[in-house]
């Protein structure tokens, strides 16, 4: 999957990005530099005022874009299954065959039991597995997450952390992730983009090997605190640079 | 909970109580006169005693609100649909219905009534119009703060304009048509006892506020009390009722619902 961009917005200026099929790329940066906008750009959800996004050829490449918010955006008067089955059902499938592949989903996300909860019995960490669950049911190529665990406490996101990787070991769903922390850029990501704001572009894009986050304990490794330091010395820069 | 469910029901009934005894004992202790202000047994007597005429009545009114409840439940959704589909529709129409709440109904109820050769008909409209502007309002304000983040989530997986209407943005309107329900209800009563007391004497529809009237001309102060009580009984049971269907509705979900089960 390949995908090129350039913007002339205030918000985000000459971005280029390619995304490779299996990717997990964090976009990083402070507020304001146009991560969430870049993100929505390539949902689709607002129109780029100049530049494009390129799908490969593969009409089933455009089959799928899951979207996660930094809310979990659950539908109140519906039960966990009903919101997971959503895109499904919205895309016609027989409410019965939705519903199968809703409980199958609710249960990789650990949410097994639960699907007929309302979203206001549901905690935080919860709700937002609801809402991953909702991103991959329609098994999409490509899943965008905005910030998606700012919201929650650390031992909650930490474990979604974990938990998301899984997924995406399993699945090998291309995953761009917006974030303002550097320590979860580099937990989840083999590459992280660091934005600057004011316009909001890309300043430059660092790897962390995929050998690395196999690495045993990898939050607490040595391994880990280097490419920590990287990043924020990466992320101050381009702070300086604005 | 249960003490305290039963404390809610156990407190005002006590209450009443007493202010209908001490009621009663005044009347009994000063001999007031019952053209002046029968006492609350006697009013009792009169309801079962007039039973018969003033059932007729009370079936008159009712049917009248509920009809005009119906119409303005139905026909102030469906304009705030319209309004939610097409904003030029809403800047167009929407001072028009503030025009329709602001006039008062005392003022416009006997030009309905003149132009309206059908009493009951009449009666209706005027009922209709008090009832009309809380459920387009709440309706209206329903629609329009369904949550972004959910529009761009269905926008998403392409929805249409109808799936979004129907699984988004009704949904999350109806705690806001509900709450415009439950006001519109005892607007509905008000409006319909209203517009009779204007129709006056020229009234064939008969309902409770033409009994009070018409008792009051004759002096029969009890019965004036009895058909009061039954309007009061009208609105509390519809009240209570439309609180009932709300609950029904939305205690599943919606905070305003919350029976403190779930936090």
């Amino acid at each position: 999957m390949a995908k090129r961009y350039g913007t002339g917005t205030l918000a985000v200026q000459d971005v280029n990005m390619d995304l490779a099929r299996g990717d997990f790329l964090a976009l990083l940066g402070p507020s304001g530099c146009g991560k969430s906008t870049l993100l929505r750009m390539i949902a689709g959800l607002i129109p780029s005022s100049s530049g494009e996004i390129a799908f490969p050829a593969d009409p089933e490449a455009r089959r799928g874009i899951g979207f996660v918010f930094q809310e979990p955006t659950l539908m109140p008067w519906a039960t966990a299954a009903r919101n997971v089955a959503l895109p499904l059902e919205l895309a016609g499938m027989p409410k019965r065959e939705a519903h199968a592949r809703a409980v199958e989903m609710l249960a990789r996300v650990e949410l097994a039991g639960f699907e007929d909860a309302y979203p206001r019995a549901l905690s935080g960490g919860m709700k937002m597995r609801v809402s991953i669950a909702r991103a991959l049911v329609t098994k999409p190529r490509l899943l965008l997450m905005d910030e998606p665990f700012a919201a929650l406490d650390e031992i909650t996101r930490f474990r979604l952390n974990n938990d998301l990787l899984n997924l995406w070991r399993d699945e090998r769903f291309t995953v761009v992730f917006v974030t303002h922390s550097v320590f979860e850029s580099v937990f989840l990501a083999e590459r992280i983009m660091v934005m600057a704001p004011r316009p909001g572009r890309v300043v430059r894009e660092l790897r962390v090997p995929a050998e690395d986050h196999d690495t045993p304990e990898f939050r607490t490794s040595a391994s880990y605190a280097a490419h920590c330091r990287e990043v924020s010395h990466a992320l101050a820069a381009a702070m300086e640079v604005a | 909970m249960g003490a305290q469910q039963a404390l809610r029901w156990f407190a005002p009934a006590v209450l009443g109580f007493l202010a209908l005894a001490a009621w009663e004992w005044v009347v009994w202790a000063r001999e007031i006169p019952p053209y002046i202000l029968p006492g609350p047994v006697q009013i009792a007597q009169t309801l079962a005693r007039d039973w018969d005429s003033l059932s007729v009545s009370l079936l008159v009114t009712v049917q009248i609100t509920f009809a005009a409840l119906a119409v303005a439940a139905s026909l102030g959704l469906l304009l705030a649909i319209l309004f939610a589909q097409s904003r030029v529709i809403e800047m167009s129409l929407f001072p028009y219905a503030v025009v329709l709440q602001v006039t008062p109904i005392v003022a416009i109820a006997p030009l309905i009534i003149i132009w309206v050769d059908d009493v009951r008909a009449a009666l209706l409209i005027c009922a209709w119009i008090v009832a009309f502007f809380p459920i387009l309002s709440n309706t209206t304000v329903g629609l329009q703060s369904t949550d972004r983040n959910l529009l761009d989530l269905f926008r998403l997986y392409g929805a249409s304009r109808w799936q979004v209407l129907w699984r988004l943005k009704l949904p999350s309107a109806m705690p806001y048509f509900l709450a415009g329900l439950r006001i519109s209800g005892g607007l509905a009563l008000i409006g319909a006892i209203v517009a009779e007391f204007v129709a006056g004497t020229g009234g064939t529809a008969s309902g409770l506020a033409y009994r009070i009237l018409e008792s009051g001309y004759q002096l029969q102060i009890p019965r004036m009390f009895a058909a009061l009580v039954l309007v009061s009984g009208t609105g509390i049971a519809i009240f209570m009722a439309l609180s009932l269907l709300s609950h029904l509705l939305l205690r599943r979900w919606h905070e305003s619902a919350d029976t403190g089960e779930h936090r």
